[in-house]
């Protein structure tokens, strides 16, 4: 059985851009603000999380950057600086044995709605031909791929947030069958005006008009999320080959979990994040007792909160366990959400700190949930949750490798 | 310790009949079912003519609250897992258990079109008008939402996911289904794909490409794989569900296995979004180790259910990758394409051709290639033109191919097999 570590993190997030990114979570910096993306905004929901600062100029080849939306232009951005990190020459892996899986929630909307609209407005010889391959959901997956030769297995799946961290167990799987390295990850761009018009119907989002009070999950205030943009690509390796080429391992990919609850039956939801948890940390071949930090999945509805706060007590008991929820910061990123979490683990680990839930104190459950500064802690065992908008529920494990 | 993977359940929604039944009575009788576009006016697209479904969603079960949420490719999905749980007979199984591995290419594309026409008032604005959207246009948003109902109907608890690979979808939604059962996360899933792609914008988005047939003028006869004259696919539409189950949990409660899935794997080729390379060679590899985990030569292959889906490249592309693949047995392989008779239904077809592979087995049956008229040089296999042919089979491959450059395969055998 092989085992699977992170060798490289490449993150596109709102509070910021590769390696500005963990400072700014670490000291619980804001990155949610008014969202501009498009003018005017009519719609209820106002705060966001905006990777303000990101341009594809620079970041991606001009001829790609036209063919693909901006959920792309972040996957393929984030990769760049995922390989970069990890210090990994795509072509010295061997042939066919290095793939890809992306977790996306709602495919290129932007780039789709200008198709679209071109379709009602002026016809359908005003199509473009980049419409069939930018909007789809395998759009990132495809263009990852073809950018660095990766012709090993490659996929795509879709459960919303909870996808986020199938991506990983599925990149352990392919490495457990003969794959050397897997990209795994996910971004998304969700703000346009369509794809927000759609987003209302959930439910869930904030509709706070002050970025400091938006998004306050586990408070007597929590009404809701605030969404966000962006997301992480990370390296995987089989630990062997990142031996063999002198790649430190950064955190092992120990364990994962998923089940099913229904859409929006939270309180349901209880016990399908505490049964992914224990069959996460099983497969892991890890008790409860050895996980030192739970990344939250945050949503801010009272009962999806109170939800996870019945499931860490069913997986942990009394014992406190250190908990945080960095996204309050910069927004839940939907299919990006997770692997930003995973990403924020694995620097964790490394550098014994847990981040912080920014702005959020007063916490209502019995947590011992981050707030105000990060925490100095050895991390060794972190888990992280996350629950999709359409009933599924994951878990991740995380570890810090064995010093050999 | 092996975990095999058997199928206990089929159940289809596809242009020309509904039920597996009808199915296989069309793939079997040489008939197509394609025809000038009826969901919309076509006039004015490149490409007019398409593989309908006739479906009626209360009359294939579906309540009044269900048709209301659930967009016409989510249908076709929760009556395909209907039939094909009622065929499995499962006993209430542990439904933390029980997983969902659902495929789709491009999801809730008709109801985000409606939706899209009412509230920018038809293309006018940008900034759309959030007060005349459907309340269930959030689902439509993402694919999830297949796989979260059909997860319901059977009382899933367990890993429940779409995979959304594009055209491969359907195959790649199987062979992840069957990876959770091998590696021990579920003893039974419930896999398929589902699609609903006939609206005005991915009509229009495949004429930009001329992916698809011009032939308007004789629909019956517009999709020809393999055929010298063939000009592009027919866009289709339906859904295929298959009950994937442990070898040894089928077995202990005597349910019926229709197929083993043998093997699976998937390559890309890491060349071009939509252009293929003539060789095939990503598409030979992904064969290659889906044999292999198979445990079967490549002269075990007794039927080839092909990509087919009549564009020029394609058919080339994948005769070529099945010389690579299974040598000079490709050429005493009988090969065919379902999509002259039941269109390319992007992320659907995949699993609907994995159900028509099931039940060649088990009617020892090779379904035809229609409307291949004319021989193309390049395309030099039996192609099985026009005519079922019976044979004895005992293991088939089914390939796809797709937008991405993925490349994907999936050997089905006869369960007795060990």
């Amino acid at each position: 059985m092989s085992t699977a570590v992170v060798t490289g993190v490449g993150v596109i997030a709102p509070s910021g851009i590769g390696a500005d990114f963990w400072p700014a979570v670490r000291d619980g910096r804001r990155a949610l603000g008014r969202l501009g993306r498009y003018q005017p905004n009519p719609y209820p929901v106002v705060v966001a999380g905006e990777v303000t600062g990101f341009e594809p100029e620079g970041r991606v080849d001009p001829r790609i950057a036209v063919q693909t939306d901006r959920f792309t232009h972040f996957a393929l951005a984030a990769t760049d600086l995922a390989l970069h990190d990890a210090a990994l020459d795509p072509a010295a892996v061997p042939d066919y044995r290095f793939g890809v899986v992306t977790a996306s929630y709602s495919g290129g909307v932007e780039f789709g709605q200008r198709e679209i609209q071109a379709l009602w407005r002026s016809g359908p010889e005003h199509v473009g031909p980049y419409q069939s391959i930018a909007w789809f959901y395998a759009a990132s997956s495809g263009q990852l791929s073809i950018k660095h030769g990766l012709r090993g297995p490659s996929t795509v799946l879709v459960a919303d947030e909870a996808g986020g961290l199938d991506v990983f167990a599925t990149a352990r799987d392919e490495l457990a069958r003969g794959a050397r390295a897997m990209l795994a990850g996910g971004a998304e761009a969700p703000f346009c005006p369509y794809s927000m018009c759609g987003q209302l119907g959930i439910g869930l989002l904030s509709a706070g008009e002050d970025p400091d009070t938006a998004y306050l999950p586990y408070t007597a205030e929590a009404a809701g999320f605030a969404p966000g943009e962006g997301g992480a690509v990370l390296v995987v390796e089989d630990a062997d080959a990142a031996a063999a080429r002198g790649a430190p391992a950064r955190a092992v990919v120990a364990g994962h979990g998923a089940t099913f609850t229904g859409i929006g039956r939270f309180p349901d939801s209880a016990e399908g994040l505490a049964r992914a948890a224990r069959q996460a940390l099983a497969d892991a071949g890890c008790r409860p007792e050895e996980v030192d930090v739970v990344f939250l999945d945050a949503i801010a509805d009272p009962r999806a909160d109170q939800a996870e706060a019945q499931a860490l007590r069913s997986l942990f008991g009394d014992r406190a366990v250190p908990v945080t929820a960095p996204k309050t910061g910069y927004g839940r990123c939907y299919a990006g959400a997770a692997p930003l979490d995973v990403a924020t683990a694995v620097l964790a680990i490394e550098h014994g700190a847990v981040p912080p839930t920014p702005g959020v104190t007063g916490c209502r459950f019995d947590l011992d949930l981050v707030t105000g500064a990060a925490r100095p802690l050895d991390v060794r065992t972190a888990l992280v949750l996350a629950r999709g908008l359409h009933g599924s529920n994951s878990a991740l494990v995380l570890r810090r490798p064995e010093t050999s | 310790m092996t975990r095999r993977v058997v199928v206990t359940g089929v159940g289809v929604v596809a242009p020309g009949g509904n039920g597996t039944k009808e199915f296989w009575e069309l793939l079997t009788s040489g008939r197509t079912a394609t025809r000038r576009t009826s969901l919309f006016d076509p006039t004015g697209f490149r490409s007019r003519v398409a593989a309908e479904c006739d479906f009626d969603p209360a009359q294939a079960g579906l309540t009044p609250v269900e048709i209301a949420r659930m967009d016409r490719y989510v249908q076709f999905g929760a009556v395909a897992a209907d039939e094909a749980w009622a065929q499995a007979e499962l006993a209430p199984a542990d439904p933390w258990r029980v997983g969902v591995s659902m495929g789709s290419a491009v999801g809730g594309t008709t109801l985000l079109e409606r939706d899209y026409a009412v509230t920018s008032d038809r293309g006018a604005r940008w900034v759309v008008d959030a007060a005349l959207a459907s309340p269930f246009l959030h689902h439509a948003l993402s694919p999830a939402h297949l796989a979260a109902e059909v997860a319901d109907r059977v009382g899933a608890r367990g890993p429940v996911r779409t995979v959304s690979t594009g055209c491969t979808a359907g195959i790649d939604a199987v062979g992840h289904g069957a990876r959770l059962i091998e590696r021990d996360r579920a003893d039974v899933v419930v896999a398929g794909a589902a699609e609903s792609p006939v609206s005005p914008i991915a009509v229009s988005c495949f004429d930009a490409i001329r992916a698809t047939t011009a032939s308007n003028d004789d629909p019956e006869r517009a999709a020809r794989p393999f055929d010298r004259n063939r000009d592009g696919f027919v866009l289709g539409e339906g859904a295929a569900v298959l009950v994937l189950e442990e070898y040894e949990h089928a077995r202990r409660r005597g349910a019926v296995m229709l197929a083993e899935i043998a093997g699976y794997a998937s390559r890309s080729n890491a060349f071009h979004m939509t252009g293929l390379r003539p060789d095939g060679v990503e598409m030979a590899e992904a064969v290659r180790r889906a044999l292999e985990q198979a445990r079967l030569d490549p002269t075990g292959v007794d039927y080839v259910n092909a990509h087919g889906s009549g564009t020029r490249q394609n058919d080339r592309h994948e005769t070529a990758a099945f010389k690579l693949a299974l040598g000079q047995h490709a050429y005493a392989t009988p090969v065919s394409s379902i999509k002259a008779a039941v269109g390319h239904s992007l992320g659907a077809i995949g699993s609907i051709e994995v159900a028509a592979c099931a039940q060649a087995l088990v009617h020892g049956v090779v379904p035809p290639t229609v409307n291949l008229e004319t021989p193309d040089p390049e395309c030099d296999l039996d192609y099985v033109p026009h005519t079922a042919r019976e044979r004895e089979l005992r293991a088939v491959l089914s390939v796809g191919s797709g937008f991405g450059g993925f490349q994907s395969a999936v050997v089905l055998t006869r369960p007795e097999r060990s």
